[in-house]
């Protein structure tokens, strides 16, 4: 116990280690903005897990045809996007269980992907670390924050971006309205279905992004189990987040320090249980959400659908 | 989605029937024709030529020797793992975490049986029973989560897979658990010890095709299954709480109680099938990282197009079955084998919409009498 408790105090306060949580949540924190505005609106978008994984392959096909990074996150959101379009069509539009189109849109993009990379095998190509000038030498957040991928700052501006949406347009109002109480929403003339597409089509595009920024940003090279289940991380993020954008993110975070602390373990000389430390987000996520769930209050409708005469 | 009720009432009962008998006809048609044409464009994409497919799909699964057995035999666990979603998605709730609760009943049996010494028997079917127990109070953990905290069990039941694969992870590479400690064991991959022969279940032997008893027990879970759910007091309760919580409050039903209930059975049929197929032989009767194969996952899609009626899970865990016997036989036509999980996928969406699809149809009629579009939908 002691020799755990001064492995972790070392990796702790090893810069690198912030860093590294930076460049491994980052993906999440993306799907994670995006899943915010589609739960807000009253859908746990499981399908978050096929766009991410949909946008990993599309970005990992369109840099390895065309050799830009740029076109390679493009595709990925784009992607991301249209998985997002099944999913809210049959869900808001034909009114199928919303779980069950997202296991199974879940399922379809990891045979798709599965069939396709083993056809295509693409080789995508690797962002470059861009260094802000200036504020990358602030001591501590300095490295971890501005020393990163370029495509990871397009999160940065995503982030008052999406509060801003949800928060301050109309659109937003009316997003968290259909996820709050669907019915007076209608009453009063929102469109609650559309509203609901909308949202998960906001989601999905993020969320394909993020599978672009995985492949392109992060990891450098395509396998169909690059994600690997961690979209689902994003849905836990936003529950962690009690429904808040910073909270959200903070999950997101939380999940890529988990992560980081994962390879930091072997690399820094420390000896502690592969198994362990391999489940380790996995089971922080599930007390988390144990201890914290309750806590807040969730948008009202969640999960459940809409329409006239329904309650 | 069921046609709403008061549509039919609208019009006359017979004609409405027939229309609507011919119309979902179609819809089914038109759907499975757009899955089958999407996956055919697919493989156009890749360049392979499609032909030599079916005939392919069909030798691997039923027609070349000793080929059905194999696929009945795949078939078993997908059905016990189907009939416990149906029993959750009956009680309301969204257990996805199958493919974890089937490797703790895998886990289970592996235990029982190379661990403790007795008659064969004994050890079996104490072992399947253990199997079943493990993978319900796996589920256990989603439902204490839920009840006591609100946490939803489709993300818990999702995250515990993680955690249980790195469990088995761990229970076959330490020495006192399962590790396989025999220095002339035939694969130097990591795995536990093989069950002893005793241990195995009872192979049946038909024409040449050999499948173990655990095809019976499906079966018959099944059969039991439909029985008690659908014409039993506490099959009622059960789908009263699934379509109401608070109706079945009303009703004196216990509502946390049934819920954990739900959940735990939900989970023991996947550790069952987990059980079956560690005693059914599967990867030589040997636990390892890669044993669930994904059962976990395809028997939730086989409750998913089978609508949750549990005798309609027997024929689509078959075909589900047979897309993997049969892609074994895929490498001749040049095709790769994965093109079955696209099938499969696209199947299943395109079952997924044709009651939606009235659903809307059926919409401007009447919602007022539509269900609230719960799992079973």
């Amino acid at each position: 116990m002691g020799d755990f408790l001064r492995a972790s105090a070392d990796i702790f306060t090893n810069p690198v280690l912030y860093s590294s949580a930076i460049r491994l949540g980052a993906f999440l924190a993306f799907a994670a903005l995006g899943e915010l505005v589609a739960e807000r609106s009253g859908t746990i978008n499981i399908s978050v897990e096929g766009s991410l994984l949909a946008g990993a392959f599309g970005g990992a096909m369109a840099s390895s045809l065309t050799g830009s990074v740029w076109a390679g996150l493009v595709a990925g959101a784009v992607v991301g996007w249209l998985v997002a379009m099944v999913q809210a069509n049959t869900s808001h539009r034909l009114a199928a269980d919303q779980f069950v189109v997202g296991i199974t849109l879940n399922v379809l993009v990891l045979g798709v992907v599965g069939f396709l990379d083993a056809a295509f095998d693409p080789v995508p190509g690797r962002a470059a670390v861009l260094e802000i000038p200036v504020l990358s030498d602030v001591p501590l957040l300095g490295p971890a924050l501005f020393g990163q991928t370029w495509p990871t700052y397009f999160l940065y501006p995503l982030i008052p971006l999406t509060w801003w949406l949800l928060h301050r347009t109309r659109w937003g109002l009316e997003v968290r309205t259909v996820g709050e109480n669907p019915q007076a929403a209608d009453v009063s003339g929102v469109y609650v279905n559309l509203r609901r597409r909308q949202a998960i089509y906001y989601g999905g595009a993020l969320a394909g992004l993020g599978g672009g920024f995985l492949v392109l940003g992060q990891v450098g090279s395509f396998d169909p189990g690059v994600v690997g289940g961690r979209g689902f991380i994003a849905i836990a993020a936003v529950y962690f987040g009690g429904w808040t954008l910073g909270g959200a993110l903070l999950g997101a975070f939380l999940f890529g320090l988990a992560d980081a602390f994962r390879l930091a373990v072997p690399v820094l000389g420390y000896q502690m249980n592969a198994q362990l430390l391999a489940a380790l987000p996995y089971l922080l996520t599930l007390a988390v959400m144990y201890s914290i769930t309750k806590r807040f209050r969730q948008p009202a409708a969640l999960a459940r659908p809409f329409a006239r005469g329904l309650r | 989605m069921k046609p709403s009720a008061a549509s039919m009432r609208a019009r006359p009962a017979l004609r409405s029937v027939r229309a609507g008998l011919r119309d979902s006809l179609f819809l089914y048609a038109a759907a499975i024709a757009g899955a089958l044409l999407l996956a055919a464009g697919l493989v156009a994409i890749t360049g392979e030529s499609w032909s030599g497919v079916p005939k392919a799909l069909l030798d691997g699964a039923f027609l070349a020797p000793g080929r059905w057995g194999d696929t009945l035999t795949i078939a078993a666990p997908m059905l016990l793992v189907a009939l416990g979603m149906v029993v959750a998605v009956k009680g309301g709730f969204f257990n996805i975490g199958q493919e974890g609760q089937l490797l703790m009943g895998a886990l289970a049996m592996s235990l029982a049986g190379t661990k403790f010494a007795g008659p064969g028997p004994v050890l079996l079917v104490s072992g399947l029973v253990l199997g079943a127990v493990a993978g319900g109070a796996y589920a256990g953990i989603a439902a204490a989560m839920r009840f006591r905290r609100g946490v939803p069990e489709v993300i818990s039941t999702l995250l515990l897979v993680f955690v249980a694969y790195q469990m088995v992870g761990f229970a076959i590479t330490t020495d006192w658990l399962l590790r396989d400690l025999d220095p002339d064991r035939p694969s130097q991959a990591v795995s536990s010890a093989p069950l002893p022969e005793s241990v195995r279940l009872p192979m049946i032997s038909v024409f040449g095709n050999e499948f173990h008893i655990g095809v019976v027990i499906a079966l018959l879970a099944a059969g039991a299954g439909a029985f008690l759910l659908l014409r039993s007091v506490p099959g009622f309760k059960l789908r009263l709480l699934g379509f109401s919580p608070e109706v079945a409050r009303q009703a004196g039903v216990p509502v946390e109680r049934g819920g954990r209930l739900a959940l735990f059975l939900s989970g023991a049929f996947a550790g069952l099938s987990g059980a079956v197929m560690l005693s059914g032989g599967a990867s030589s009767a040997r636990l390892t990282a890669g044993f669930s194969t994904e059962i976990g996952w395809q028997g939730l899609l086989v409750a998913l197009v089978a609508r949750n009626r549990p005798l309609v899970c027997i024929p689509v865990a078959l075909v589900f079955a047979a897309l993997r016997t049969g892609s074994g036989f895929l490498a001749a036509t040049g095709v790769d084998r994965k093109v079955v999980d696209v099938i499969q996928a696209l199947l299943v969406l395109a079952l997924l919409l044709p009651p939606a699809v009235r659903f809307v149809l059926d919409r401007p009629r009447a919602t007022a009498g539509a269900d609230q579009g719960g799992p079973d939908g």
